[in-house]
């Protein structure tokens, strides 16, 4: 259980983000450390201005989908968000922005939520990320 | 059967996937090793993640029961 696990974030909608947030969640409360990595759409997604937005949903949802997902949030679910923040509160949760990403979408690290720990290269990552796996969503 | 004394109960009956965990996680943290901790919850993934939680962190699992509708789990801090 020592070997963290790692996400790589890309996908900014709301049910790429909930199912990384599950499986960061997981992870913190068995004791896995967990570094997270975000880049482009995911990373426009913690903006600390739009993180309570709604970011839609991936395109194999279709409005059927849709429905799924609005009635377990009406049913009380935690937003992504809040399970990261619960996540974080549990264990060992790193999460940094990709500078690249951030030249990209022209961000500061001011405009980022605070549930962003801070802004790295894609080594500064891989080297966080030590054997552990990786995950790309 | 010996009855058990309950530290603490978490009540996590209506929450989805990991809350039940994440809950228990927290609730466990802070409390002395032979602490007693109740979860209830009503998630059906709860039964295979409980179980293997306990594994995991060494806490031991002493009773699991069911009413069809919410799941009980004991839990004694390691």
């Amino acid at each position: 259980m020592d070997e963290p696990l790692n996400l790589v974030l890309f996908s900014g909608t709301d049910d790429k983000l909930q199912a990384a947030a599950v499986l960061t969640a997981g992870a913190a409360a068995l004791g896995k450390p967990v570094n997270i990595f975000l880049q482009y759409w995911a990373l426009d997604a913690f903006r600390a201005a739009k993180i309570g937005d709604d970011h839609g949903l991936a395109p194999e949802a279709g409005p059927a989908g849709r429905i799924a997902v609005d009635a377990l949030a009406a049913a009380g679910q935690a937003t992504w968000a809040e399970t990261l923040r619960q996540a974080k509160d549990l264990g060992a949760v790193d999460i940094q922005a990709c500078s690249l990403s951030m030249d990209l979408l022209h961000l500061e690290s001011t405009d980022l939520d605070s549930l962003v720990d801070g802004v790295e290269g894609v080594t500064a990552f891989y080297l966080n990320a030590g054997e552990g796996q990786v995950v790309f969503i | 059967m010996p009855v058990v004394e309950i530290t603490q109960t978490v009540d996590a009956r209506g929450l989805s996937c990991p809350m039940p965990i994440v809950k228990t996680a927290q609730a466990v943290k802070p409390l002395p090793s032979g602490a007693v901790v109740e979860l209830l919850a009503t998630d059906v993934g709860s039964i295979k993640d409980v179980a293997a939680w306990c594994r995991a962190t060494g806490n031991e699992l002493i009773e699991q029961t069911s009413d069809g509708a919410v799941y009980r789990f004991v839990i004694r801090r390691k």
